[in-house]
């Protein structure tokens, strides 16, 4: 299937999903006031990865800020993830956060409490 | 008498002022607000950490404003612009203070004001209860807000949401909030 590949702005993340490799990256902000509509293409794609995902799916998260608003559409993300973990591929998130981010760190946290795939939180030390 | 927009905006304008904007809130407007203080809290040489949480604080705050703006009668538009809203940020003493200002119909505000203060008399644990249950189990309105804007502020500050709700008139009330991100934390 077709990459998906998106360039970020000031207010959206930068994105790239690779059904070949199975590499999923969202990095950069996503403070958009509405983000459903940015989100919309990305839960589409894993939509149709979770048809013939690859055995291991790697899912690198490397956020700066986002806001509420991106917190329910990056959840949305997850979920789709955590179908295809359930099944017979395997999914791990990794979680970036900067060095000294607590709020980043927590904001992993509550995810990983909430959504059944593995996270790894990876402190990025400058 | 009513509330007096002007002279609270010029109150509020005092001490040190990041950024002080009243008028129609729209997303330039909050784009253009976002780049400003960010190169501003640059100059101040603030820690990341504390750049960090008077950045989102201000995001939530100015998209709460956005989604939760009223638009206002004919009669008003006079003197306030269709989406009137206020900010001031501005650091004093060793603390950010944030600052929004907007009008309310007057139907709106025992439910604000019950939501503060029950967010105010939660524990830190409470709080992120209070959030994940929110994150998972309510949808996004149409507009995009998720009802997370002010447990989100809560959470990340650590501090009260301050607020008073000023009668303008038979209808509107005019809300302020004030938000504290202390520097020393």
């Amino acid at each position: 299937m077709e990459a998906l590949s998106i360039e970020g702005t000031a207010k959206t993340p930068s994105v790239k999903f690779d059904g070949h490799e199975g590499v999923i990256e969202i990095k950069g902000r996503s403070i958009p006031e509405n983000s459903i509509e940015f989100y919309k293409p990305l839960v589409e794609w894993l939509e149709e990865y979770s048809g013939t995902p690859l055995d291991l799916t790697q899912v690198n998260v490397q956020l700066e800020y986002f806001n509420t608003s991106s917190s329910k559409c990056i959840l949305d993300v997850f979920k789709k993830l955590e179908a295809i973990h359930k099944g017979k591929s395997e999914v791990i998130i990794n979680w970036y956060y900067e060095e000294d981010d607590e709020d980043m760190l927590e904001a992993g946290e509550d995810y990983e409490s909430i959504i059944r795939v593995p996270f790894k939180m990876i402190e990025i030390v400058e | 008498m009513s509330f007096d927009i002007n002279e609270y905006y010029s109150r509020l304008s005092g001490g040190d002022v990041l950024m002080a904007f009243k008028g129609s809130i729209s997303s330039e407007l909050i784009s253009n607000v976002l780049e400003v203080v960010e190169s501003r809290l640059d100059e101040y040489d603030e820690s990341s950490k504390i750049r960090k949480k008077v950045y989102n604080v201000l995001v939530e705050s100015l998209q709460n404003l956005y989604h939760h703006i009223e638009v206002l009668p004919e009669g008003m538009q006079k003197e306030f612009d269709d989406k009137f809203g206020i900010l001031v940020v501005s650091r004093q003493d060793e603390k950010y203070k944030i600052s929004t200002g907007n009008f309310i119909t007057q139907d709106k505000v025992d439910v604000l004001r019950n939501k503060i203060d029950k967010i105010n008399s939660m524990s830190r644990e409470e709080l992120k209860d209070m959030y994940k249950f929110i994150l998972n189990h309510q949808r996004l309105s149409e507009k995009g807000g998720g009802g997370l804007g002010l447990v989100d502020i809560a959470r990340k500050t650590g501090n009260q949401l301050e607020y008073t709700f000023e009668r303008y008139d038979d209808l509107y009330y005019f809300f302020n909030l004030d938000v504290y991100v202390e520097i020393a934390m």
